[in-house]
């Protein structure tokens, strides 16, 4: 890689041991990922759970955290990924100690980097949406496939140690999503039908996810009768990173750098599928087919934004929860939902409202076995494809269906009706 | 098939030797790992159930989220861990996971090599060369 006079001083030492170790990891990144240098950063998203981070990556934390100030500061805004508790709610989820403690332990050594400590996956809904062309360093690959495809932003899937290398240098290895020739569609996929709920779109996301099938893949799609939202946006992007690892789609006409299906397709021919009603409704199918009852809902992955929260508040107005429903938003979002009595609302019907966290990030095994939870139902597809790692059978459903089985003992109706 | 070298596009960290265990299935820490148990746990996984300690994982794809990129550096602190990686295709988070546990990896292919390789043979995976490599022994 091509270094700058600063770059090379970083490598020397001039800056300290935090931002020496940070350039050498990104070079090695760099190399192997065949960037030819390194591009400036405007911002960084760090994931660093607990459950992934591990005593061992708590204590690397710790030993960068107690460097003089000025070689431990990032130089960029850096801001963090869902945490992995509530600490308000902990008790109630059964989560232990020393699951807390880590979380204490972490959260000293990140503040004592600069990093600020927004605990969301949300970001572009809440914090700072980075605006179309900004190179970014975002962890979390609901937040990179957002920001690359929705924003026009870029960035590559940078996991936590990347991320915080990012803020610490300022800059990342340009390769990937940073390069205009990385950014063309590879695939194309023939709509038949536009989703309508949440999990439709998650679904539909989780379907052109395996047909794309790694994270050099760019899928660009046709067909959609209508725009997206912001929050169909979120969860169709959550579910094609999560099953497919992609970090950038296109919908022509709707996303910005794909006015026309001629902007974004390489010479020669490509891949076409076409996706429709019933393959989303055999996505659905598939999960949990012999599932009748849930222990728990959860709608989670990506946190909910405050729409969302509202309309869990709307479904569970006059109704009573029978089992365990969590509804998990940011920090961000939870004091507007306090604020306008929707907190209260989900609270009065039995629900629990948890901000910060997310509920794979949480030591979900562990809860499981604390509370007795195996069979889960949910609206995001992408918690669906991650939680049976985990132990779980989960349900993919929509927010009404979720909520009914909620009041219902856990009992399903009508999984998914359209 | 002994002796037989396969060439990847790319490779990181030391050589290793260690019998492989295969599939065409993708992977992930978060995702696919019970990493207290070193099992394979998501159901749907080709390797459900199979211990992946000391083993060298060949798979089709990096998958999932950036939660990898610390998972192995913590896996190896406790040696509850796989040999090495060889994929057909990584993703960034694999690399970058590597790069902090100083891990084993090559990948990129000219043939699938998950087909190339059978499970339980004994391998040879050497990221150091000009050409990284995995050679049956």
């Amino acid at each position: 890689m091509r270094l700058t006079d600063e770059e090379l001083a970083m490598r020397a030492g001039a800056f300290g041991p935090a931002v020496q170790w940070a350039i050498e990891h990104q070079i090695r990144v760099g190399r192997y990922l065949g960037a030819d240098d390194f591009v400036p950063v405007t911002q960084a998203h760090i994931m660093a759970d607990t459950e992934s981070l591990g005593v061992a990556g708590v204590e690397w934390l710790e030993g960068w955290a107690r460097l003089p100030a000025a070689q431990r500061r990032v130089r960029v805004p850096t801001i963090t990924d869902p945490r992995g508790t509530d600490f308000a709610a902990a008790a109630r989820l059964k989560q232990q100690p020393w699951m807390l403690d880590l979380e204490r332990r972490a959260i000293a050594a990140f503040e004592a980097l600069g990093i600020l400590m927004t605990d969301t996956c949300i970001n572009y809904q809440t914090i700072m949406p980075p605006v179309h062309g900004e190179h970014v360093a975002y962890g979390d690959t609901g937040v990179v496939i957002y920001c690359n495809s929705v924003c026009g932003a870029r960035s590559n899937f940078e996991g936590g140690p990347s991320a915080l290398s990012a803020g610490l240098t300022g800059r990342t290895p340009r390769y990937g999503y940073h390069l205009d020739e990385r950014r063309r569609a590879t695939l194309v996929i023939h709509i038949g039908a536009t989703p309508r709920d949440l999990n439709d779109w998650g679904a539909l996301g989780g379907i052109v996810g395996r047909l794309a099938g790694d994270y050099w893949q760019v899928p660009a799609l046709v067909g959609l009768d209508r725009v997206p939202g912001s929050d169909e946006m979120k969860h169709f992007g959550a579910a094609l990173a999560s099953y497919g690892s992609v970090a950038l789609f296109h919908m022509v006409g709707i996303t910005p750098e794909a006015q026309r299906l001629d902007d974004m397709l390489p010479q020669g021919d490509i891949p076409t599928h076409d996706v429709g009603d019933a393959d989303i409704r055999a996505f659905h199918a598939a999960y949990a087919k012999d599932i009748d009852k849930v222990d728990l809902v959860v709608f989670s992955a990506p946190q909910l934004s405050l729409v969302e929260m509202r309309q869990v508040a709307d479904l569970l107005d006059g109704r009573r929860v029978t089992i365990p429903l969590l509804a998990i938003t940011s920090p961000q979002v939870k004091p507007d939902a306090d604020r306008m009595g929707l907190t209260r609302r989900i609270e009065a019907a039995g629900g629990t409202v948890l901000a910060g966290m997310c509920f794979y990030q949480s030591y979900a095994r562990e809860m499981a076995e604390a509370n007795g939870w195996q069979r889960l139902a949910t609206n995001s597809a992408k918690l669906t494809n991650i939680i049976g790692g985990y132990g779980y059978r989960p349900a993919l459903m929509s927010m009404e269906a979720c909520v009914a089985a909620a009041c219902a003992g856990g009992v399903i109706g009508a999984r998914n009706e359209r | 098939m002994s002796g037989r070298v396969f060439y990847a596009a790319a490779g990181m960290g030391a050589k290793v030797r260690a019998p492989a265990l295969v599939a065409k299935d993708g992977f992930s820490a978060r995702y696919d790992l019970d990493r207290i148990k070193g099992v394979f746990s998501r159901p749907q996984h080709k390797l459900a159930g199979e211990s992946y300690v000391g083993r060298v994982l060949v798979l089709d794809a990096a998958k999932g989220g950036v939660a990898t990129a610390w998972m192995l550096y913590e896996m190896k602190s406790r040696g509850v861990m796989p040999a090495a990686l060889v994929l057909n295709a990584v993703n960034p988070i694999m690399v970058q996971g590597v790069a902090l546990a100083d891990f084993t990896m090559i990948s990129g292919f000219e043939e699938d090599i998950t087909q190339a390789i059978a499970s339980g043979a004994m391998v040879e995976v050497d990221p150091t060369g000009e050409r990284p490599c995995i050679r049956m022994l």
